[in-house]
């Protein structure tokens, strides 16, 4: 996906891919990464279908792009109605953000890949645009990159204004939608902007129940870098199993809640205490 | 007054597209609670919707309106998904504006 974002943000002419790629580099031609480039693809196969196993590299610049594919790609899928209304909700929620807050010229870049041995849809989105840390400065003023990702992760937080509710548009609760469906359904949620990448990782499966959801994403298990290279741009990976995923009213009920109680709690830190002396 | 809105003829089977919220929202949702007129969103054959949709819908009638919108704004046929979503943007907002958030959301 970044390869495929690099590539977008500088044109197809000004893009080559050098050097022996290996056969393995067939899947980076399917997934349509050639095209992106001026460099012809060294492969020949009989293409099939994606249908049922990949949904390839696209390009959505508008929000009727964005309904149009997302109305596309659950056919090509194959997904179970339960399953698909996730992988939709988590498709619209992502392709949304980028449109409302990258300001990307070169929009959003999406693909998915279905694991047919694992049963597990994994899902990347990317833009060239501003990043998580200057999306965020316009309301929060975050120092580093990872303090910006902890803000975009954290629930009721979002860059365009510092009123809780946020604002007509905005609730500053994508992410942690996002993240929290992937920690209920015990899958992988990174996301990686400027310096920083955050990586939530796996709930362990012989923990029985729901893993807990906390506002704070510093306290899920995760790994964290501030070093990384330099990314202008944003990237969101998401994996859903499709085995583990519970009734989507069960997610929204875990999530709702944790949510109400992040906002009640970030409000009652804000009171006045009593002058005591 | 009764404003009947039929979303799937606005939004079809999957409630995500934010610029046809706002657009409801402006032109049909707003002006119609301001002037005390009931307003129905009938989401007869929509399977889903995103939260920021929802919020995109109801956040600034309930935040300019507040008792209005929660006395004459219905949900009609809404599947539990999106009952569950729209419940979730009526509470988190009464949280942000600091109401008493014991009393339900009108969800039909």
């Amino acid at each position: 996906m970044l390869a495929a974002s690099l590539a977008v943000k500088v044109g197809k002419m000004n893009c080559e891919i050098v050097g022996k790629v290996p056969d393995t580099g067939l899947y980076l031609d399917r997934m349509g990464l050639y095209k992106l480039t001026k460099t012809k693809s060294p492969f020949s196969y009989n293409m099939k279908e994606p249908a049922g196993r990949f949904v390839p590299i696209s390009i959505i610049k508008t929000a009727q792009q964005q309904s149009d594919f997302v109305t596309d790609m659950i056919p090509l899928l194959h997904l179970s109605e339960q399953n698909s209304r996730i992988i939709k909700y988590i498709v619209s929620e992502l392709i949304r953000n980028v449109l409302e807050h990258a300001k990307s010229g070169s929009g959003a870049i999406v693909a998915a890949q279905y694991y047919k041995k694992t049963n597990r849809i994994s899902i990347g989105i990317c833009d060239n645009g501003i990043g998580v840390w200057r999306s965020m400065n316009e309301s929060w003023h975050p120092i580093t990159d990872a303090d910006a990702l902890r803000l975009a992760l954290t629930p009721g937080i979002t860059g365009t204004t510092r009123k809780e509710g946020g604002t007509s548009e905005n609730a500053g609760a994508g992410l942690f939608f996002i993240k929290s469906i992937a920690k209920i359904t015990r899958n992988y949620f990174v996301i990686y902007s400027g310096n920083a990448e955050y990586t939530l990782l796996r709930h362990r499966k012989r923990i029985k129940g729901f893993p807990r959801l906390y506002a704070d994403p510093e306290r899920d298990p995760h790994n964290q870098t501030n070093s990384a290279p330099n990314f202008q741009g944003t990237l969101v990976a998401v994996d859903i199993s499709l085995d583990e995923t519970p009734e989507f009213q069960t997610l929204l009920n875990v999530i709702g809640k944790v949510y109400d109680d992040a906002i009640r709690e970030r409000k009652r830190a804000k009171y006045k205490e009593p002058k005591f002396i | 007054m009764i404003n009947l809105i039929k979303m799937h003829s606005k939004i079809g089977d999957f409630a995500e597209n934010k610029e046809i919220a706002k657009k409801l929202r402006v032109e049909s949702i707003m002006p119609s609670l301001s002037m005390g007129d009931e307003v129905i969103l009938d989401f007869d054959k929509v399977d889903g919707a995103t939260q920021s949709f929802i919020h995109s819908l109801v956040s600034e009638p309930i935040r300019q309106l507040g008792d209005k919108t929660f006395n004459n704004l219905y949900f009609k046929n809404t599947n539990e998904d999106i009952k569950k979503i729209v419940t979730i943007v009526y509470r988190y907002m009464q949280e942000s504006l600091g109401r008493d958030t014991d009393t339900n959301s009108d969800i039909q």
